[in-house]
């Protein structure tokens, strides 16, 4: 349990470490670690070089233009807390209740988790349901990735070896947007078996205009369930409907066995999930 | 690498490897034998410290990354001799019982009742879910942890 040898640099500014993870072979950023250091401490990840990426300064939050923009190195716990995210963004102050215990969230950062890409982890799914855009930076300038184009698989991602994440955006929650987050794990905190993720915004008659509903632990990546938001659009919720959409998002997921649930079981649990996160959304969204 | 930072109120400077864990550098090259080392990736909480002010497992942190922070280990819990009241709580209601996992419990709950001064049962319990008594012993745990937040702060008592 203990990493094999690796060198180090703590970089200074943005073009630092992108010419450290340009010059070196095999080079990883370290942002919180709280994934990254128990993999090098197994030695499931041996790389040649951490890029520590602690000293830039990537941890602002900050609304614009209809967005709530949040740096790469924004701590877990910094998000849980702050009253802008839980304005406008209430889905995700929720779900990062269910990230790894406070001494995690204290380190554990937004970008790191995203560029992370555990299929079941909170903050992919989150991302995904709200159609979050990654500003990346790489040594030719910056482009945008929207969340649902970045990962391509389990721990796969649009990132370059020579690119960081540097921001997240995104788009506010509209007025009348009811959330919630439905997770099985198999202790508290712990990474999902299955997690449904939901928002539902209803017009001023009460019928509603938009569902998301995003799943995490139920594929190779977080599974965003475009048919389930359309049987729910342009109607006034039912329990009826939203079981019929419970099921249809259960049928998106492309679940794998292991040793904690065989596929079938996630797919039932998945169903049950999203019918419970998706009443709860529309019901607070009145 | 040289990493020089603050333990318990003083400085210390120690060479050390960059794949040095910082759990393994208190322990062993500083000897802060309080730092327990359980699982080693992040899931029993035996080696919870607080670094700059909040909790953070020094299995899941590098050494090198501690250049210049604030550390505080169980062994600066205590003040003159005199015991941090949930050193006490613990010692009073049977909280510790092989000790392995009770400075880490210690850290946790210090953060929380500075956080949540008057926690109910259940915050107790959601709080300290991340770090794994061996003993099982929470029952104790969670007697001793309300017990100090009554003693810190009586006016707020239920």
């Amino acid at each position: 349990m203990k990493a094999a040898a690796f060198d180090y640099v703590r970089a200074s500014s943005v073009d630092e470490a992108l010419r450290a993870l340009t010059d070196a072979e095999n080079a990883k950023v370290l942002a919180g670690g709280q994934s990254l250091v128990p993999l090098l401490n197994r030695r499931l990840a041996r790389p040649s070089l951490l890029v520590d990426i602690n000293g830039l300064d990537l941890s602002s939050i900050r609304r614009t233009d209809g967005h709530l923009v949040l740096g790469a190195l924004t701590r877990h716990r910094a998000a849980e807390t702050s009253a802008l995210v839980s304005r406008d963004l209430p889905l995700l102050t929720e779900a990062l209740r269910h990230f790894g215990h406070v001494a995690i969230r204290n380190r554990g950062t937004l970008g790191g988790s995203l560029a992370h890409a555990d299929p079941a982890a909170e903050l992919p799914a989150v991302a995904v349901a709200l159609d979050a855009e990654l500003t990346i930076r790489g040594k030719h300038g910056l482009r945008t990735v929207s969340a649902r184009d970045f990962f391509t698989g389990t721990g796969q991602t649009e990132l370059e070896p020579d690119e960081l994440l540097v921001e997240v955006r995104f788009p506010v929650l509209p007025a009348r947007t009811g959330h919630a987050v439905e997770e099985l794990s198999r202790r508290s905190h712990d990474l999902a078996l299955v997690a449904v993720f939901a928002t539902v915004t209803l017009d001023e008659d009460g019928v509603c205009a938009q569902a998301r509903i995003a799943i995490a632990g139920a594929g190779p990546t977080p599974i965003r369930a475009i048919a389930a938001e359309e049987s729910l659009r342009g109607c006034v919720l039912t329990p009826g409907l939203i079981a019929g959409a419970a099921r249809e998002a259960a049928a998106a997921t492309d679940p794998a066995d292991d040793l904690h649930a065989p596929a079938g079981y996630r797919r039932d649990m998945a169903a049950v999930l999203a019918r419970r996160a998706i009443t709860r959304a529309n019901g607070s969204a009145r | 690498m040289k990493v020089t930072l603050t333990v318990n109120g003083r400085q210390v400077t120690a060479d050390c490897e960059p794949r040095r864990s910082l759990a393994d550098f208190l322990r062993q090259d500083l000897g802060f034998t309080g730092v327990h080392l359980g699982c080693e990736h992040g899931v029993c909480g035996a080696c919870t410290i607080t670094l700059d002010g909040a909790t953070a497992r020094a299995c899941c942190l590098l050494a090198v990354q501690a250049e210049g922070a604030e550390i505080t280990t169980v062994e600066g819990m205590a003040t003159d001799g005199e015991l941090h009241p949930l050193q006490q709580s613990f010692r009073d209601h049977h909280g510790l019982q092989c000790g392995f996992c009770t400075p880490g419990m210690l850290a946790t709950a210090a953060e929380l009742l500075r956080e949540t001064p008057s926690p109910t049962e259940a915050e107790i319990r959601e709080r300290i879910s991340g770090n794994l008594c061996r003993c099982t012993g929470y029952q104790f745990i969670v007697d001793s942890i309300a017990d100090a937040a009554k003693k810190l702060n009586p006016r707020d008592a239920p």
